[in-house]
């Protein structure tokens, strides 16, 4: 069907790497909930090790990483410069938490 | 012949037309489809961080993530299933595809019921779309909709998964069709890596 297609040719232990060390990686993300560490920290930890099982995934379980070159920095530049740009609002939102109107915060 | 037909003559013989990125029509439909819907949780999911940061008694309401881990198992191992079935299904072994197709189906169907046992547990404390006992009501809204958004892709992928499954086994779907299918399963997985940091992990009551 494409070039993905033919380099499955290779055996099952690859995918079945890549299966271990998701559930690892997800096994870590439940650790670092039990971590005595602030929201943020947590927060930047968390998606840090999503991102890497993201990756993964994308790359060896969807194949991107043997489809042409061309179509995978489509994909990647493309999805992460809209999620890049959907960041900008944070700063707004701590402005609600320090700032009225709407906030309960003493 | 005019210039206008020479220059159609010229195009429908270029080198340059076909599909973009030599990828096949139904396969780049799924991919952009994935971007899509990435934009689509991705915006979902900074709504809700947003929501979070911004909202000063926001509720931590998990006691335990025994339930959430197994879902996670289950998916994960989901993906791993339906890798098998695809192989299967490009070597050509119409039987093991199938049966490798049907369990990842299974699976799904064990992931939907234990998010389902999980809303009504959370329901049966209290937690609607507008009001939870913990805090602000925003919550529920927010948890509802993300998960309620996955579990809807996954109730889809399951539908999909046994449509596909019973079609390639009849001779009317092909492998690349499983292997389409196989994209939208693995994105699936790929969602529930984020939803369960952002909405489960990190409100945990420690």
């Amino acid at each position: 069907m494409t070039t993905a297609v033919q380099h499955k040719s290779d055996g099952i232990g690859k995918d079945l790497v890549i299966y271990v060390c998701l559930l690892a990686l997800a096994g870590f993300q439940f650790l670092i909930a039990y971590q005595n560490l602030d929201s943020t920290q947590m927060l930047v930890r968390m998606l840090a090790v999503g991102c890497v099982e993201a990756s993964l995934a994308v790359m060896f379980f969807m194949h991107l990483w043997s489809e042409r070159r061309a179509f995978l920095v489509f994909v990647v530049v493309f999805t992460v410069a809209v999620l890049l740009g959907m960041q900008f609002g944070w700063t707004d939102s701590t402005r609600m938490v320090v700032g009225a109107p709407y906030s309960n915060v003493k | 012949m005019s210039q206008a037909e020479l220059t159609m003559d010229e195009h429908s013989t270029s080198p340059m037309v076909g599909t973009a990125f030599s990828i096949p029509s139904k396969k780049l439909a799924m991919w952009l489809f994935i971007i899509a819907d990435t934009m689509t949780f991705a915006a979902c999911l900074v709504v809700y961080g947003f929501l979070r940061n911004g909202t000063a008694n926001w509720p931590r309401p998990f006691h335990s993530i025994t339930n959430v881990a197994i879902m996670t198992f289950i998916l994960l191992t989901s993906s791993l299933t339906m890798l098998i079935g695809v192989r299967s299904a490009r070597l050509g072994d119409k039987a093991s595809a199938f049966r490798w197709t049907m369990v990842t189906a299974v699976l799904g169907i064990v992931f939907a019921l234990l998010h389902i046992r999980e809303w009504q547990g959370l329901i049966a404390e209290g937690m609607t779309l507008f009001k939870n006992p913990w805090g602000t009501g925003l919550f529920g809204a927010s948890f509802f909709s993300i998960t309620g958004l996955h579990l809807t892709h996954v109730v889809s992928g399951i539908i999909a998964l046994l449509v596909v499954g019973v079609r390639y086994k009849g001779g009317r779907y092909n492998a690349d069709d499983v292997e389409i299918l196989g994209l939208y399963w693995h994105f699936v997985d790929l969602v529930w890596m984020f939803v369960v940091p952002l909405v489960y992990l990190l409100n945990l009551s420690h």
